[in-house]
């Protein structure tokens, strides 16, 4: 068997923009002239990395998961609670909360695929229900503590041979990259993408369709889990951690080039999107831009990407034949 | 069909953006922070005075129990309101209960209601941060037969006609923690305030770090007026000093995002030399961030939450702590049952507003209790102490 390396479709604009960004920041920050201050980065983005690898796999296979950011406040809140400071704890309430993040996944799943609602709309209530009960059970200040160890995997790091220190993040982060990448260049991954281009056919071929969308869903829960373990661990408890974090990933993911509607993009270029998104943020910042721009920026892209696949490849096309008014070119509206 | 779809749900994510932006407090689009911005709009020199006077005044009243002292009190007559027999009927409408300091302040003021025998009936209603739910809160505790209304505004200027109304139905009304544009109330209960805040953690930057030093300012977020009477006190004494304001910055009073920007300004400017913060709720987040940068955490504003104080004193930080006193809560309670009873209380009730220091944190630091405990509760002596606050 050979293996050689090949790009996905798609991933390229998303590298080039990562690289530039890359580049910007060596120039703007005298922290990011060796390896350091990009460990530092890629440990900063990698729960939003992870975040967006787990709203890939539901994007891409058509819908949208929109409670990711509630899940992690729920699941960094649950924790403190549970840990309440206690060493012994660490491990039982780790577990605790992925399953959590199981059970809201097949929730989100169940209901999308066997009540026939919209993830959009499941997963928007899901969000509330979510947000609600973090508030109800903890009136708006969360209680206890999160243990050393708890906060290791966010914090901490892995003495590693020849690479030298490597944040615990980072390394989970790899493990959660390539498994995903592996994951979607298997029947099932492949089967997943094309559910999100046209689940008539999939069925009709005899595909498990609403098994595919459940397993997106879970897969999305759970890892928005461990991105509160790496966000909870990486900034202590908070009540806020998850705000936004929802539009964040989905921003993340578009950037990559994944179509929202779902049947096309990798789920390298989604990991790509979030580090190019953070590492854009981390620009602004040396740049002495306010934070206020950045949800700003992020509507920005949200906008401009899906205007760009919305367009395809037929935007120069469009550009050039703009005054011909030839018959061939259709018009976008559909 | 797919193409159809993405336009649909690239438009519901918008509106849902849109729906979704006036629900957290999000900076506003005017607070584009600057180092050598002018005097705030919120500054005031006579209030500043006064307030920055107040600290070294000594209070009236039994030592040991600030939340009872009174800085330069003007009594005022209560007669008319004395109800003798006891059986009080206190009601109160609680802005929020939805931050540490408030929910510590809570327990105490609950069990300060449990010291005063004469209080049979304790009547809360919890606007939850919510305007318009306190304005018919208050219009509901009108009708409830209360002997004493409390009222912690949610916010001054949308509350004041709620809060005259209240006094209107000739019920004792008091006032704590925010003002309102009224003098209608018996007393308005308030620790000195937010210029001597943020001054103690200013002047405290001004005298330990060198001429020339970095100091980054952390704000929680603007248009608050306690929160811009401390910066707007910190940029007064900032500016008569040597001292680089290299950034102000807005947190959203969140640990990950104060993580992050204090990261990358230790990366932008190689060296900071302290950190100045309108609220010590993410202090420790700042601090972790030199630790993780593997810098010492150089001098650094806090506040009186365990989390950091144990920090302080395990890490032998360089560190103040202004407070603005959870004690506070339960002087309402003890001017209504003074009220009631016909004693004189202060038209305006100034409390003293201590700081901790390095010299006594020590004290304060009580390692039994939850991390977001505040320890300038007044609490410890309390029956019951310390169940209810953990």
């Amino acid at each position: 068997m050979t293996w050689r390396p090949r790009l996905a479709e798609g991933t390229a604009p998303v590298l080039v923009v990562l690289l530039l960004l890359l580049v910007g920041l060596a120039i703007a920050g005298p922290a990011y002239d060796g390896p350091a201050g990009y460990l530092a980065l890629l440990k900063r983005a990698a729960p939003l990395m992870i975040l967006a690898i787990g709203q890939y796999f539901v994007i891409v296979s058509g819908g949208f998961d929109l409670s990711v950011g509630a899940l992690v406040t729920a699941g960094v809140v649950i924790a403190a609670r549970l840990i309440d400071g206690s060493e012994s704890a660490t491990t039982w309430v780790i577990l605790v909360v992925l399953g959590f993040g199981l059970l809201v996944g097949l929730v989100n799943g169940l209901v999308t695929t066997k009540l026939l609602v919209p993830s959009f709309i499941v997963t928007l209530g899901m969000l509330l229900v979510l947000d609600g009960a973090t508030f109800l059970w903890t009136g708006g200040a969360p209680r206890g503590a999160l243990s050393t160890g708890f906060r290791t995997f966010g914090r901490g790091a892995l003495d590693v041979p020849v690479l030298g220190e490597v944040p615990w993040s980072v390394l989970i982060l790899l493990a959660i990259l390539v498994a995903a990448a592996l994951f979607m260049r298997s029947g099932t991954g492949r089967a997943l993408v094309a559910v999100g281009d046209n689940d008539a056919a999939v069925r009709l071929s005899g595909g498990q369709v609403d098994r595919l969308r459940l397993l997106a869903f879970v897969l999305s829960g759970l890892l928005a889990a461990i991105a509160a373990i790496l966000f909870g661990g990486f900034a202590g408890v908070s009540a806020q951690v998850g705000e936004g974090l929802e539009f964040r990933a989905i921003t993340a993911v578009v950037l990559g080039g994944v179509l929202l509607g779902g049947g096309r993009g990798s789920v390298v270029a989604a990991a790509a999107g979030a580090l190019s998104l953070e590492a854009l943020f981390t620009l602004l910042n040396l740049l002495g831009v306010s934070g206020a721009l950045e949800s700003a920026v992020q509507g920005v892209i949200i906008i401009a990407a899906v205007a760009y696949a919305a367009l395809g490849g037929g935007l120069r096309q469009r550009l050039r034949l703009w005054p011909k008014h030839r018959n061939s070119v259709q018009p976008v509206s559909s | 069909m797919t193409r159809r779809w993405a336009l649909v749900a690239a438009a519901g994510m918008l509106a849902l953006a849109g729906c979704s932006s006036d629900l957290p407090d999000e900076p506003s689009s005017g607070g584009s922070p600057s180092s050598d911005s002018p005097k705030s709009e919120f500054f005031d020199q006579a209030e500043y005075d006064r307030q920055l006077a107040f600290r070294n005044a000594t209070p009236q009243g039994p030592n040991g129990k600030p939340w009872e002292q009174m800085l330069e009190p003007q009594m005022a007559d209560t007669a008319k309101f004395a109800k003798p027999g006891g059986k009080y009927t206190l009601c109160f409408s609680n802005a929020a209960v939805n931050n540490p300091w408030r929910q510590v302040g809570f327990k105490t003021m609950q069990q300060e209601v449990k010291l005063h025998p004469e209080i049979t009936d304790f009547v809360v209603l919890d606007a939850e941060a919510k305007d318009d739910k306190q304005v018919s809160d208050i219009q509901s505790l009108s009708g409830r037969n209360c002997s004493a209304i409390i009222i912690s505004p949610n916010t001054t200027a949308t509350l004041t006609p709620a809060v005259e109304q209240a006094c209107g139905t000739g019920v004792p009304v008091i006032v704590f923690d925010r003002g309102v544009n009224t003098t209608c109330p018996v007393t308005f209960i308030h620790p000195i305030g937010g210029f001597a805040f943020g001054a103690d953690g200013a002047e405290f930057l001004k005298e330990k770090v060198k001429p020339g030093g970095k100091i980054l300012a952390l704000r929680i977020l603007p248009g608050v007026d306690v929160l811009e009477q401390r910066w707007a006190a910190a940029n007064e004494i900032f500016g008569g000093t040597e001292l680089d304001v290299v950034g102000v910055e807005f947190t959203d009073g969140d640990a990950a995002k104060t993580k992050s920007i204090v990261s990358d300004y230790i990366q932008r400017e190689g060296k900071i030399d302290g950190v100045w913060m309108d609220a010590g709720a993410t202090a420790v987040a700042a601090a972790e961030a030199f630790q993780d940068a593997g810098v010492d955490v150089p001098a650094i504003v806090g506040e009186d939450q365990q989390d950091f104080l144990r920090l302080w004193v395990d890490e032998g930080l360089n560190a103040i702590a202004p407070t603005y006193p959870t004690y506070q809560w339960r002087t309402p309670v003890v001017a209504a049952v003074k009220i009631l009873k016909g004693e004189q209380v202060p038209k305006e009730w100034v409390l003293p507003q201590p700081r901790i220091t390095s010299d006594n944190v020590r004290e304060y630091v009580k390692q039994d209790m939850p991390p977001l405990h505040y320890a300038m509760c007044g609490c410890e002596g309390m029956p019951g102490y310390p169940g209810p606050w953990k």
